[in-house]
């Protein structure tokens, strides 16, 4: 009997140490493909445009997913809206790799999210905190990353998020057997989930970092502290130099720990993305979901 | 498993991107071999033996090539060095990749198709016994993988599934398009380990 959830964990587990970018056309995705993305995440606007037009962000046009899956031979992921299945079903008939729910766009459910078991195709969800990254992988989800903040080129919350689940999964494995049960209900987490990650010290899977990454040191930064993987989103293409930057985040990926590359890799990119700050934004896309 | 100098044998695993972390754990599971991830040249110069992991070909494949690395891991895998490369690692070592231009080490005499299976969806499970390795079947875990379509006359087919080529072998040279290291089963380790023996 084939084990789709399996299979789908094992492409995340491939794309770890690798760098996944938001394309909104087939020449974007070309330069992200060229500069070593291992992935792209197909969209029509990028967060920080979505921030700046408002309105209702939903799923991109299957056609310009279509277009996108035919020119590079990386995985294409595409996002949908939180709680969206039938967006979901959609991008499954087109044969995508992987589908991001994601609150970067308007949630459709208030209540539920996707029962992401009854797709075959892999999905990645955002979490804020080991209990939230639990509930998404009790759903179905094969990937997780951080929320952090989209489209505010500020890493501040991405490093929040991913801070506060490496903590709680040390803090679990503290944790004598007697008391798992009270700590699974007071992060709201399955209790089977919560024995995982006391047992193996980690998510069972891959964890990458995203929401706000817009330089290379932001990429090694959170490799440093302990993401399996980065996204960048409006980070690489509203900055000056799109593909000298992308291959300085892939770069910086790859040797987060060597900061004679960090320091090569980062010098004369260009201006980088025109950044926010978290308190004066008006919407918190983090806040979306539970 | 010893090396020359009568240390343990080192086994690296190439890691720039992909799942290194897996085939690290495989090796040391072994406990006769110590595996250790390899990013840079001096450690690629001291390693008994190199695994070049699953990952994004492209990705790998750029990162290799940025770090002027294809040209001292070729000079090691012509002196003879076993190396093992799983699915895109098989990709990486081939001369010929038929639905793209660029190649990258060019030591396996193969032709192979990347993505040869179509998306995630066709992604993979199935059993069958690789002879040569073990009597009994093998678990084995295809995700976007590649398959060989002609091999030079150097190089031996370990096993062909539904009609591809999914695992070969040119003398100290092992590709698979499927994981091993994915399925807990370390019977493809302990083979590329008696690799390492044969070429001492």
């Amino acid at each position: 009997m084939e084990d789709r959830y399996s299979l789908n964990k094992n492409l995340a587990q491939m794309l770890k140490g690798g760098v996944i970018m938001d394309v909104t056309n087939v020449e974007q995705a070309l330069i992200a493909e060229k500069a070593g993305a291992v992935a792209v995440m197909a969209l029509e606007r990028v967060p920080a445009d979505i921030r700046k037009q408002g309105g209702v962000a939903r799923m991109s046009d299957p056609a310009m997913i279509k277009q996108i899956k035919a020119a590079v031979s990386i995985p294409v992921m595409a996002k949908v809206r939180i709680g969206h299945f039938v967006e979901a079903q959609i991008l499954e008939a087109i044969g995508i790799d992987f589908i991001d729910e994601s609150e970067v766009l308007t949630p459709a459910d208030e209540m539920f999210h996707i029962d992401k078991r009854s797709f075959k195709v892999p999905f990645v969800c955002g979490a804020r905190d080991l209990g939230e990254a639990l509930r998404r992988i009790g759903e179905g989800a094969a990937m997780i990353r951080t929320k952090g903040e989209a489209g505010t080129g500020n890493v501040v919350e991405a490093v929040r998020h991913m801070r506060q689940i490496m903590a709680e999964i040390r803090q679990v494995q503290m944790l004598p057997r007697e008391e798992r049960m009270s700590f699974a209900k007071q992060i709201g987490a399955p209790f089977e989930l919560v024995e995982y990650v006391a047992e193996h010290k980690k998510l069972p899977v891959v964890n990458f970092a995203a929401g706000g990454i817009a330089t290379p040191a932001d990429a090694a930064l959170m490799m440093q502290l302990g993401c399996d993987g980065i996204f960048v989103g409006s980070g690489i293409f509203k900055s000056e130099d799109p593909a000298k930057r992308a291959q300085a985040i892939v770069k910086a990926t790859a040797h987060y720990n060597d900061p004679a590359v960090l320091a090569e890799v980062s010098a004369g990119l260009g201006e980088a993305m025109a950044g926010l700050e978290i308190d004066k934004l008006q919407d918190q896309y983090a806040q979306r979901g539970w | 498993m010893h090396s020359g100098d009568g240390k343990m044998a080192t086994i690296g695993v190439l890691s720039l991107q992909g799942a290194v972390t897996e085939h690290l754990a495989c090796l040391n599971q072994l406990e006769i071999v110590r595996g250790v991830a390899v990013k840079t040249r001096p450690p690629l110069e001291k390693v008994d033996a190199l695994i070049i992991p699953g990952g994004e070909s492209t990705a790998i494949g750029k990162l290799l090539k940025e770090y002027d690395l294809i040209a001292p891991l070729q000079e090691r895998i012509k002196g003879g060095m076993p190396v093992w490369g799983t699915c895109a690692g098989m990709i990486l070592l081939a001369n010929r990749i038929v639905n793209q231009d660029t190649t990258y080490l060019n030591v396996l005499d193969v032709a192979v198709r990347r993505n040869a299976y179509g998306s995630q969806l066709d992604s993979f499970q199935a059993q069958a016994v690789v002879e040569k390795v073990s009597p009994e079947p093998f678990p084995l875990v295809f995700i976007r993988a590649p398959y060989i379509e002609q091999v030079g006359p150097e190089v031996e087919v370990l096993l062909c599934l539904h009609g591809h080529i999914v695992a070969v072998q040119q003398q100290h040279i092992l590709a698979t398009a499927f994981h091993p290291e994915l399925t807990g089963d370390l019977r493809f380790h302990r083979f590329f380990v008696n690799m390492l023996n044969e070429a001492a």
